[in-house]
């Protein structure tokens, strides 16, 4: 399906559903529905081969629905006609109208309100059944390649009994990959709105080059601290975790926010370290699940110093705090973290003697109260000496707290940033991503 | 517009491609969310659609659609086999008619009342007095109480004669309290995932034990910082649960052997050669893929490529003896495994997973495993989990510490964590419990795949004994 006619179905679809939805509602009820969808080729490659190919397409419909200040959440997948879907809409919200009497009156209820109306819709220039298997499979033949090709239309919007209409859709594309040397690997990324062959040959070879470095004997490395540069990759999964509360405002009020010594002023970050929400960066819609436009940019923290948690409009109507209309969950949705002065021609001198960690693995917590986290390096992580790359490393396990590495441990940020997009694919292909520079950092702590 | 017909649609496909099947998936949930004696949530959810698989050329390939019209679905074969047939010129593995039998049967999942008959008013209720129950101080200042029940119907249909059905009675719950003083916040939770019916949210054991968890998160408010050394490590079925998972459970999967996950989730520390020789842990320990056991998260009949579910050893008397793998892994390896191709639901294809991997009980009491400790600790419910892509180096996390000292449990310590390597941490069981400390815990969270997946797994345990282990602390 191409983009206009999956774009344009899925613009009917919410609009055909919401309209007849409020024509159904009583005076003492409001209601918000939603869209998101996919049209989507995913295709797993292993040892540059396809190991699975999967095309889906899916719409989903939600609406949170309000009566009398209660508040609860239908959703369904539709079914690919307008009447069906429609009466799948009308019992659920017949549902909801009984279930709501069930319900207690929700004190931090956020009212509707017409937050406007906006449409996005970025068509791409895709390649589609034999070109796309052939472009990938003839340029990666000659190495081991694994990795997810996902690429097509994603679209999601929102209508609510107020008048307010936002609607996002592009056409896009990732081809998420690594390149192995037996165990060793190197990882890559190729994600645009237009497949252009050259470039996807260009990531390659690139990645190929790298993957050179790996042909020397790994050194092992005994556990302690090392200085270490972590490059932007590596950097993009240690930002992750601040998807997990680091800076929500209702995590901070329970007792799950890790920088809340930083809140409290217990704990300083490095006057190098800066970090904002920056929708200029294009990889996610502005709108959140209630249509609230956040602002364009937000300074979270600032020079080491936070401004602002991120805090949504039902977490300010709870704690009687000022919204910035957050999401309702409370995490970025566009990081970026503010370059700095290092060079790029500057970061294996600058580096010395030390580690070159190009991806780390699976972090957690291991002590959120201080902002402990661990994880393992991954890929093509490197031993430097005196500004020269000695050998890849064992893969190693770390155990370090962000007010170390982001405060007085961090020695220097890149003065370049590079996009990570979001390659996450559970349930659906979403949308956004993170920009980040690399970071010098003198103690880096393994332990295994 | 019609509704498509399974068998209508088979007939019209079959001859274009070598085989086909379509795979109906319906889930309907409810989810209810109470923080503080708030409801913060209340939402029902349905999910339903259908994936097509087709077989061209010794290639598997697939095409989903929430479309379900007779058009919807015809658009969905065509999907399927226009890129299968390309994708088949580059193709991973030749696959036969042998990876796909023609199973036919039925399987329900046990229960006494359907899910379904829980009214929004009763759950309300019973998470209203969970929060209640949670609310024992005024330092309580988060109490979360949740459920999600649901009713999940798997249709299967295939070219080559399969036919069966799989309906499923599902109930998660997580209580949890965060207390908090002037120094210090901590938390203590519990929770379970289970096959069961409306009865297992009406079981009223669950409010006392809230009350029971509360007091914990109090306790450990006072509590030291676990110390910083090497001892033993008596691991509660509730943490043991987390170990299997990620250690014995995520290096067994025969897809991350071949590679296919390298890319994402990682491989494994394992080779194909190592199965029936390799001693994964001490003679002691005896781990099963059990898919009957009642009431289990993750039990069932078929696997989503029909492939009837047996139970099997995958390590005996510390041997491992078969991975996880699907007929296509063990077609493209050559080495045993078991029913556990699964899909997370209509819109992904069958990869491999685990299911219900559970560890046998062994004949020491709790009491006789405290008694020979020396110098160790007591640990219960995970809070923290990592190890590395091939599933050797870990480090993991729990709420709750009881230091063992001279053969009796003594002081409760806060931020216990532990790490080790995989094979050697194994190797290092030294008592395993007996039937009266087992426990079955299920998890709906488990991350795979690309395109990625969440399914739901189960795990049964007994307590387990670890001698000299890295144990540390949080910062004082």
């Amino acid at each position: 399906m191409n983009f206009d006619f999956f774009n344009d179905e899925s613009r009917e679809l919410l609009k055909f559903i919401s309209e007849a939805l409020f024509q159904d509602l009583h005076a003492d009820e409001s209601l918000t529905v939603h869209f998101r969808g996919e049209d989507t080729e995913y295709v797993r490659w292993n040892q540059s081969k396809v190991r699975q190919n999967t095309s889906v397409l899916q719409r989903n419909l939600s609406f949170e629905y309000h009566n009398n200040g209660r508040r609860l959440s239908k959703s369904f997948t539709a079914q690919g006609v307008l009447e069906w879907d429609l009466i799948t809409a009308r019992e659920m919200l017949t549902e909801a109208r009984k279930e709501a009497q069930a319900l207690p009156p929700d004190p931090f209820l956020v009212e509707f309100t017409n937050h406007g109306t906006s449409t996005s819709e970025y068509r791409g220039h895709l390649l589609e059944g034999e070109d796309l298997i052939k472009a990938i499979a003839s340029s990666a033949k000659e190495v081991d390649m694994a990795g997810l090709y996902a690429g097509g239309s994603i679209a999601t919007g929102n209508r609510n009994s107020k008048g307010q209409n936002h609607w996002f859709a592009n056409e896009s594309f990732f081809m998420d990959y690594s390149l192995y040397n037996q165990q060793l690997a190197v990882k890559s990324c190729y994600a645009d709105f237009q497949w252009e062959q050259n470039k996807f040959n260009e990531s390659l070879n690139l990645a190929t080059q790298q993957l050179e470095a790996t042909n020397r004997p790994r050194k092992k490395l005994a556990p302690g601290n090392y200085r270490a540069y972590l490059a932007p990759p590596a950097i993009s999964e240690i930002a992750s975790m601040f998807a997990w509360g680091p800076l929500s405002y209702r995590a901070y009020k329970n007792g799950a926010n890790a920088l809340k010594k930083l809140q409290d002023k217990e704990r300083k970050l490095s006057a190098q370290f800066s970090l904002s929400e920056n929708f200029h960066l294009g990889l996610t819609p502005r709108f959140n699940s209630l249509g609230e436009l956040a602002p364009e940019k937000m300074h979270l923290i600032e020079q080491g110093e936070l401004k602002q948690l991120l805090v949504s409009s039902r977490s300010a109507k709870e704690y009687n705090a000022l919204g910035n209309y957050a999401s309702s969950s409370e995490a970025p949705r566009s990081l970026e973290i503010a370059a700095g002065s290092l060079s790029k021609s500057k970061i294996f001198k600058e580096l010395g003697t030390g580690l070159y960690l190009s991806n780390l693995h699976y972090i957690n917590w291991s002590d959120l109260q201080n902002a402990r986290i661990t994880g393992m390096t991954r890929y093509a992580c490197l031993w430097v000496e005196n500004g020269e790359i000695v050998a890849p490393i064992e893969d190693m396990r770390f155990d370090v707290s962000l007010f170390d590495i982001f405060g007085d441990g961090l020695l220097g940020v890149t003065d370049f940033q590079e996009i990570d997009p979001s390659v996450d694919t559970y349930f659906q292909r979403n949308l956004g991503g993170r920009k980040l520079p690399g970071m010098l950092i003198r103690d880096f702590n393994f332990t295994l | 517009m019609t509704h498509f017909n399974f068998e209508s649609s088979i007939s019209k496909f079959k001859n274009q491609v070598d085989w086909l099947s379509l795979r109906f998936y319906r889930e309907k949930s409810h989810s209810y969310f109470v923080r503080n004696e708030h409801l913060e949530e209340c939402r029902t959810e349905l999910d339903q659609g259908v994936m097509i698989e087709v077989m061209v050329n010794g290639h598997l390939g697939y095409a989903a659609t929430s479309d379900m019209t007779t058009d919807g679905i015809k658009q969905a074969f065509l999907r399927a086999k226009k890129l299968s047939t390309h994708a088949s010129a580059y193709k991973a593995a030749n696959f036969t008619l042998e990876q796909r039998p023609p199973s036919r049967g039925k399987f329900q999942s046990p229960y006494l009342h359907r899910v379904s008959t829980l009214a929004a008013e009763e759950i309300l209720d019973i998470l209203m007095r969970s929060s209640q129950s949670l609310n024992v101080s005024e330092r309580i200042v988060s109490r979360y109480a949740a459920t999600e029940v649901k009713e999940t119907q798997i249709q299967y249909l295939s070219s080559g004669g399969a036919e069966w059905e799989q309906e499923l009675q599902l109930v998660e719950t997580k209580f949890q309290a965060t207390a908090q003083s002037q120094k210090d916040t901590q938390t203590r939770s519990f929770g379970n995932s289970v096959q069961g019916g409306a009865e297992v949210l009406r079981n009223a054991e669950l409010i006392d034990q809230c009350k029971v968890t509360a007091e914990e998160s109090l306790e450990l408010l006072e509590a030291d910082n676990c110390p910083t050394e090497l001892m033993d490590v008596l691991l509660a079925p509730d943490q043991m649960q987390l170990q299997i998972h990620e250690s014995i459970g995520h290096p067994l999967e025969l897809d991350r052997i071949l590679g296919d996950e390298r890319n994402y989730a990682g491989w494994s520390f394992i080779s194909s050669d190592d199965i029936g020789k390799l001693q994964y842990g001490s003679k002691l320990l005896n781990v099963v893929f059990d898919p009957h056991q009642e009431n289990e998260f993750a039990s069932y009949a078929f696997d989503d490529t029909g492939n009837p579910a047996k139970f099997e050893f995958l390590i005996k008397d510390g041997v491992l003896l078969r991975g996880l793998g699907s007929l296509e892994s063990q077609k493209r390896l050559g080495v045993p495994g078991v029913a556990n191709a699964r899909a997370s639901s209509w819109n992904r294809a069958p990869i491999d997973r685990m299911a219900n991997i559970n560890l046998v009980p062994g004949s020491s009491t709790l009491e006789e495993m405290i008694a020979s400790v020396q110098k160790g600790i007591l640990l219960k419910t995970n809070k923290s989990w990592s190890i590395d892509d091939y599933r050797n180096k870990f480090q993991f996390g729990c709420e709750y510490g009881q230091l063992i000292e001279n053969g009796k449990l003594t002081r409760t310590v806060k931020n216990p964590n532990y790490r080790g390597k995989t094979l050697q941490f194994w190797n290092s069981l030294k008592a395993v419990g007996s039937p009266k400390t087992y426990e079955t815990y299920g998890s709906p969270y488990c991350g795979k795949g690309e395109p990625s997946q969440v399914i739901r797994v189960g795990h049964g345990s007994p307590c387990c004994l670890f001698s000299n282990v890295e144990v540390f602390g949080g910062l004082s």
